[in-house]
């Protein structure tokens, strides 16, 4: 698959095409650029939120008593925390990056549906600004948790919950059709060139997400209406006193909301598989071993919902099954794992903020995935669930894991996005300021877990009081550390360096045309020159004055 | 003198393998053990601290190693080596964690039998209610659900057979009768317990006797076994120090059992949502010799009176939320044969924070 042609002028920064002014953000845009950084800065407004109310529960958490917010608001703190983070930070987050990059990545012109992928992201502003507002109606917001579990959600204050199933309905919908997109962008919409093996890993990755979203998503979107009808109209679905049972609502809701989590990390495994090989000079570690489990991960991640439920009213063969599919799924993650580290190792690594992130992330999801092991052993689990071990668990996959790997994303294609270079000594400075308020905040949860602290309470007992002050100075430590990432990011954008078209010398189509990209992505139809990442092996390239600094000669 | 990688990588690796297993069995994170079950978990624990604690140390090692090993010259322009797989190696990081999940998943489960989980107890008693007269093996935690329309949220108050009890629905309001279970023939040696949970309290009734407690007494050394229900929402069933924990759900019994080793007191805490109070949803399990046990069961025999009234009919068709907890109680109380009183001092124990606890 070599073909020889001049590859794109890495020598001057490109101006900026004439349409990047900032008001086309603020329009039904069909690009799927825009439409992605729409996703991107739209999600990072939320996660701000949702910080914000994280550290308002780390404040409540800094003492014993309950002397900051009345319980019931505290209540719907941790609800809406939960709720903001997952279905208006991280899955659009991810959705963002997924939109902007598979189509260059593919050598495509944009998505397969640009006008369904417009409607996609304009549900997501209403829906959050909606689930703010329901703090503000009778009651206040929802407060049973982000699970909602009848018959407490059937109990509580209605308007709010009733808001919150309306909204989480709605960003759910958005989620399906932005997948309808993936699949189908990705599916037909390759460069006649590239076959399934010779796609970047998001691609994969992708792939693997647009399935799990279209496979388990209606299924949240069923449980959540039999919910509002047994809140609103009387129904007795999931109430027992009319012969419903609360646990089928638990088993429809995990059944969206544990491949939820895979849905919210695979995009980031993809995005991860792309940034070490670019910064390590060095081609993927075992590049079908990546893509195949990603598959295999979308698939066992839909049949080990009921791990969530060990405690509840599983039965004991069922509990087995459960625990053995989840420890399976170890085992592809695990393959990632191994692959990265070994992509890393011999390499030349350009030490940069986002492979930083990167590394990071590794580091981070390698904890995550060692409690998460322990937390599929059913008989630790009925010890720990519903503690602050899975409290710690989540974060260190989800905020260690897919968050890390969000900001290794944007370090990394922010110049391919603005055309401009961020700081690299606010990057930094970032990195260590995040690293360390994790880890303060999250490791010392794992043993206010195993000692007895239940989850999801404003009081606690006074023995805690030391750890889970701990805990809530990390927490402040993470809110310091957006300023820098914030004021990078803003500043950078503006009055940054002007960037390269391909400043990192990735191998990847989208590195092959301007930064910004311009309107229909590609000035001439793309060419693929070897495989995405065939670092160390030089591309055959034709004159050689127009040679990528990569790539050194011609080779035959 | 180099020393020889091969032999340096078998240092390590024996290095890495004490490190483990040193930390594996005293990271001191757990609690105390005072069950037999607890005993068997913590070692469970120990083997997964110990194989997570080689896992992490090799992961984390691996990447500071090449943060400071491999780092790019600045003067250095060139791609790394390529080298995009290497199938042998795969095969063996692919086969190592999938036999160590294979192995931990085999030793779960033979856990989860000796704790009971599985099989039916030595005694083999059933648990039937009465609607659903399916035999069912008591286990760890079986759960048999009522799934009759009409069935009613209520514990199955053994003491009580003839009661019926209306249940305070926010959405339908209606008057529900409580059907009757009976509760599973206990044997000679195990205390059966019939554990009520509602916001916020727990309710522990002694099977075959009229005692309602706020607080659980158990024997130490015999077999405990809980037949756990809620009034209201779900709550859970947690005592840390038995590394125990079960979901009480409306509309079903779940059994529990497990045996107490150790005497001393250990809190009860409600471990799933169950509203703006559920982090005082807290008592505490006192496990004390048999003769104190038996002592503690006649001076409770002596403080309850037998129920006389009539079954309450009346239904609350009011918010839950909307009522104080006495007010909520109250309808329940003649019936527990406890009082407002006693559910206040229950609570105002909760909210003091207890140095044994």
């Amino acid at each position: 698959m070599t073909i020889l042609t001049p590859l794109p002028d890495n020598t001057q920064p490109t101006d900026h095409p004439p349409t990047s002014n900032w008001r086309k953000y603020f329009s039904f845009s069909h690009d799927h650029k825009v439409i992605g950084i729409q996703y991107l800065v739209t999600s990072f407004l939320f996660y701000l939120i949702g910080g914000a109310l994280a550290a308002a529960v780390r404040t409540e958490l800094a003492t014993p008593a309950s002397d900051v917010v009345s319980p019931e608001l505290y209540n719907s703190l941790f609800t809406l925390h939960g709720t903001v983070m997952i279905f208006l930070w991280i899955v659009p987050a991810t959705a963002g990056f997924i939109n902007y990059l598979v189509p260059l990545m593919i050598g495509a012109r944009d998505m397969a549906f640009p006008r369904l992928n417009a409607l996609a992201f304009w549900i997501i502003p209403p829906a959050g600004v909606l689930l703010m507002a329901s703090f503000f109606v009778t009651g206040g917001a929802a407060g049973a948790g982000w699970t909602s579990y009848p018959p407490l959600s059937t109990m509580s204050p209605k308007a709010g919950e009733l808001i919150w199933i309306l909204s989480v309905l709605l960003l759910g919908s958005s989620s399906i059709l932005g997948a309808v997109n993936f699949v189908v962008t990705i599916w037909k919409m390759r460069h006649p060139k590239m076959g399934w093996n010779d796609m970047p890993l998001v691609c994969w990755a992708s792939l693997a997400t647009g399935v799990l979203i279209l496979l388990s998503t209606p299924v949240l979107a069923g449980a959540l209406i039999l919910l509002s009808f047994d809140l609103i109209v009387g129904t007795a679905f999931f109430n027992p006193t009319g012969g419903g049972d609360p646990i089928v609502y638990q088993h429809m809701f995990w059944f969206y909301s544990h491949p939820a989590v895979y849905i919210m990390i695979l995009p980031v495994f993809g995005m991860i598989s792309e940034i070490i090989p670019v910064h390590a000079r060095k081609p993927i570690f075992g590049y079908r071993a990546i893509a195949y489990s990603s598959l295999a991960i979308c698939f066992l991640g839909l049949i080990v919902w009921a791990h969530h439920m060990f405690t509840s009213g599983t039965p004991p063969w069922l509990r087995m099954f459960f625990m053995f599919a989840t420890m399976v799924i170890a085992v592809p993650t695990g393959i990632k794992v191994f692959s990265w580290v070994a992509t890393l190792w011999g390499g030349k690594l350009n030490l940069n903020s986002a492979l930083f992130f990167a590394m990071g992330f590794v580091s981070m999801f390698v904890i995550g995935g060692i409690s998460g092991v322990m937390l599929a052993a059913v008989p630790f689990d009925i010890h720990v669930h519903d503690t602050y071990f899975v409290v710690a668990h989540f974060h260190y996959v989800l905020f260690g894991g897919s968050v890390f790997g969000i900001y290794a994303g944007v370090y990394h294609w922010f110049p391919k996005m603005t055309g401009r270079m961020m700081n690299e000594t606010l990057g930094k400075i970032h990195f260590a300021l995040t690293f360390i308020g994790f880890n303060l905040t999250f490791l010392p949860m794992h043993k206010l877990g195993l000692d007895g602290m239940n989850r999801r309470i404003a009081e606690y007992d006074p023995k805690y009081a030391t750890i889970n002050m701990i805990c809530t100075i990390g927490t402040y430590l993470l809110a310091v550390s957006t300023f820098p990432f914030l004021i990078n990011a803003v500043w950078s954008w503006i009055k940054g360096e002007k960037a390269l078209a391909n400043p990192w010398k990735g191998l990847t189509l989208e590195w092959s045309t301007s930064s910004p990209p311009p309107e229909e992505n590609f000035e001439e139809e793309p060419v693929i020159l070897c495989h995405p990442y065939a670092y160390g092996k030089r591309p055959q390239v034709a004159p050689p004055s127009n040679l990528d600094a990569g790539a050194t000669s011609l080779s035959t | 003198m180099k020393i020889p990688s091969q032999i340096a990588t078998l240092l390590a690796g024996i290095l890495l393998t004490l490190l483990s297993l040193w930390y594996g069995y005293n990271h001191h994170l757990l609690p105390i053990a005072a069950s037999a079950e607890a005993d068997l978990i913590d070692d469970l624990f120990n083997v997964m601290m110990t194989i997570g604690t080689g896992i992490f140390i090799l992961v984390q090692g691996s990447l500071l190693w090449v943060i400071f090993r491999y780092r790019r010259k600045p003067d250095d322009d060139s791609d790394a080596k390529y080298i995009h797989g290497n199938i042998p190696l795969e095969i063996v990081w692919t086969a190592i964690p999938a036999m160590v999940v294979l192995a931990l998943s085999i030793y779960s489960f033979d856990i989860y039998e000796q704790m009971g989980g599985l099989n039916p107890m030595d005694h083999g008693s059933h648990l039937a209610s009465a609607h659903d007269a399916t035999h069912h093996d008591m286990t760890l935690a079986d759960s048999v659900p009522r799934s009759e329309p009409g069935a009613a949220i209520a514990a199955p108050l053994a003491a009580l057979p003839e009661s019926t009890t209306a249940l305070a629905d926010a959405t339908v309001g209606a008057t529900t009768t409580a059907v009757p279970t009976p509760a599973p023939s206990a044997t000679q040696d195990s205390v059966v317990i019939n554990v009520n949970g509602l916001q916020f309290a727990w309710l522990f009734n002694y099977e075959g006797t009229e005692i309602t407690a706020g607080e659980l007494h158990v024997p130490v050394g015999r077999d405990v076994r809980l037949n756990i229900s809620a009034m209201d929402v779900l709550h859970a069933f947690w005592v840390p120090e038995f590394r125990v924990k079960q979901d009480a759900i409306p509309g079903r019994t779940v059994s529990l059992r497990f045996l107490p080793t150790k005497v001393g007191e250990y809190p009860v805490i409600c471990a799933e949502l169950c509203g703006a109070y559920h982090g005082v949803m807290k008592t505490k399990v006192v496990v004390e010799p048999e003769e104190a046990f038996q002592a503690w069961l006649t001076s409770q025999q002596v403080a309850s009176r037998p129920e006389q009234d009539p079954p309450m009919q009346q239904a609350i068709a009011l918010h839950p939320a909307h009522l104080s907890d006495a007010d909520y109680l109250a309808p329940y109380a003649q019936k527990l044969g406890i009082t407002v009183e006693h559910i206040q001092s229950i609570q105002a124990m909760q909210q003091m924070p207890e140095s044994n606890l």
